[in-house]
């Protein structure tokens, strides 16, 4: 009995004051969704629950289609880049011996030291001469590249944890060494790979600061700024109802890809963490 | 093996020339942009040291931008280390509730510091937003609250959205540090009889320095180059008082159109930073010797 009452009565403040932080931190999402759809003064959705913020936000600037098509284009873009310009690397790191090997990880992994800010004006400058401003490849590119000292590191210790017997077996048998990276390795290191392009994804679907700067073209906008620059179309009054459906049509895709994958988003942050 | 050693360096090619390409290239060229006149639309204009950090320093939100970055910096590595500490002890134990917890804590993590600016920008706006009518229904205010209204609202609501939204980072990052941490320690000192406080100042926190290192080191380098949630949420406003040092180097570049005085600020942020980190690192590794 004594027991049973300590498990009921002695945990019930860690599970108000617990349950209390929950609500906390679950209310503003909580809130956006409702705000979404509720009815608000200078809205498009002024009497009754409903979709009129969404209808503005379908037709705002380019469309919806054409600024949700150029976000999701830019962060697959940006996945593949990373998960293959890592992968090669990560596997030539963790398996062959070359002359610079090491300079040239150690200098990816220096990309982490240096400001994005301080790299993007003259990455504005050598891109616009290159006739590649207000292109989403450029800041496909641009994103993957602050990707890479994350992406290699992960996936150098992926393949580093890989026994190397799986490989040698295989290189007797006679294959080249780009079949047993693509057949035997590839299967083995699919939990860094999906790390790796999760946080490659999320990095290009939320990037504010380079298509800021890169995409002046309003047909090329992604999602975070042309909402962002929403707000101050209507004249005066600033529209809260379709500033946010648009932050829940960008925080969906996040939402549901974490819960699906939390596994491996937590393993990237232990990655991380570990090192130090 | 001569062979082996091409093949590696084969594999290797498409990160050499991304980084030669997309982060030497352009140090190297923001070096040289810092050290010559060179408008956002005329392009290069020929070497004009130290013209261009002299009007950086002379910029008037120059000094007021750095004081408010640092005085920001400070709150929110105080309180998300603190935070981030409080929820991973919350968090620690291996059960059903604690996973919902942690769950629950990481889900402001995935969204994007743009969306969390916009989702905060309506929250605290006196039209849509839940607080002011709820704090009016309590009889703890009248009339609408201006959480945008004066420099210290702007910075406090600014810091709760970047508290909100990367705490779970730093209870994640915590976490793994306190689940190293041997169960022998704890055994022992409860052996010896250690209160659960001593047992925290005297095991726990030690044995929790690397992970509260590099939590540090990530939230000082975070916040000092805070952008997006200073854009989109204050816009620097009211009166320029929350413009921070990324802001300052946007404006010389975009509104002032000059980019040489952007790239000589970038460049004093840049070493700054690096002198940053390496004391961090330096700090961290006497630790260790201790």
């Amino acid at each position: 009995m004594a027991v049973a009452h300590d498990r009921i009565f002695g945990r019930t403040p860690y599970y108000v004051l617990t349950g209390g932080l929950a609500i906390i931190f679950l209310f503003p999402l909580a809130w956006a969704l409702w705000a979404s759809v509720s009815p608000q003064p200078s809205t498009a959705q002024r009497l009754g629950y409903g979709f009129g913020n969404y209808g503005t936000l379908y037709n705002f600037s380019s469309g919806l289609p054409v600024i949700a098509f150029n976000t999701v284009y830019l962060s697959l873009l940006t996945v593949l880049i990373t998960v293959v310009v890592s992968t090669l690397a990560g596997y030539a790191f963790a398996r062959f011996r070359f002359w610079g090997r090491d300079a040239l990880f150690l200098l990816t992994l220096s990309i982490l030291m240096v400001p994005s800010a301080s790299l993007l004006i003259p990455l504005y400058v050598m891109l616009t001469k290159l006739g590649l401003s207000n292109t989403l490849l450029s800041v496909a590119l641009v994103v993957a590249v602050f990707q890479l000292p994350f992406a290699t590191y992960m996936m150098r210790i992926s393949f580093e944890a890989i026994p190397r017997e799986l490989e040698e077996s295989a290189l007797i048998d006679g294959c080249g060494s780009f079949a047993v990276l693509w057949r035997i390795m590839t299967p083995s290191v699919r939990p860094g790979l999906i790390t790796v392009g999760l946080f490659a994804f999320l990095a290009a679907w939320n990037e504010f600061f380079a298509p800021l700067i890169m995409l002046t073209d309003p047909s090329k906008q992604t999602l975070p700024v042309a909402v962002a620059n929403l707000r101050q179309q209507t004249m005066g009054t600033i529209d809260y109802g379709v500033t946010e459906s648009g932050v829940v049509v960008m925080a969906i895709p996040c939402v549901i890809l974490f819960l699906l994958l939390q596994r491996y988003y937590v393993r990237g942050f232990m990655s991380g963490a570990v090192k130090g | 093996m001569l062979r082996r050693q091409v093949v590696g360096f084969l594999y290797t090619i498409p990160t050499l020339l991304l980084v030669v390409a997309l982060f030497v290239t352009p140090l190297l060229l923001v070096l040289r942009m810092s050290l010559s006149k060179w408008a956002l639309l005329t392009g290069a204009g020929g070497y004009n040291f130290p013209q261009n950090f002299v009007l950086i320093w002379k910029n008037q939100l120059f000094w007021p931008s750095v004081v408010f970055t640092v005085e920001y910096t400070v709150l929110v590595t105080i309180l998300l280390l603190g935070f981030g500490l409080g929820l991973a002890l919350v968090v620690q134990a291996q059960s059903r509730w604690s996973g919902m917890l942690r769950t629950v804590f990481l889900l402001p993590v995935s969204l994007g510091l743009a969306t969390a600016s916009l989702l905060a920008y309506g929250f605290v706006s006196p039209e849509i937003g839940p607080i002011g009518p709820t704090l009016e229904t309590m009889g703890m205010a009248h009339g609408a609250i201006q959480f945008l209204g004066t420099p210290l609202n702007a910075l406090l609501s600014t810091t709760f959205l970047v508290v909100w939204k990367y705490a779970g980072f730093y209870m994640l990052i915590l976490l793994v540090g306190l689940q190293g941490i041997s169960d022998d320690l704890f055994e022992a000192a409860a052996l010896d009889g250690a209160s659960s406080r001593q047992t925290f100042r005297h095991i726990t926190l030690p044995m929790l320095r690397p992970s509260l290192s590099l939590a540090t080191i990530l939230c000082v380098t975070g916040s000092l180059l805070a952008f997006d949630q200073f854009f989109i949420l204050t816009k620097g406003q009211p009166h320029n008082s929350t413009v921070t040092i990324v802001q300052v180097i946007y404006r010389e570049a975009f509104q002032r159109q000059n980019l040489g005085t952007a790239a000589a600020l970038s460049i004093i942020v840049l070493l700054v930073l690096v002198l940053i980190n390496a004391l961090q690192l330096r700090f961290l590794r006497g630790g260790d010797r201790e």
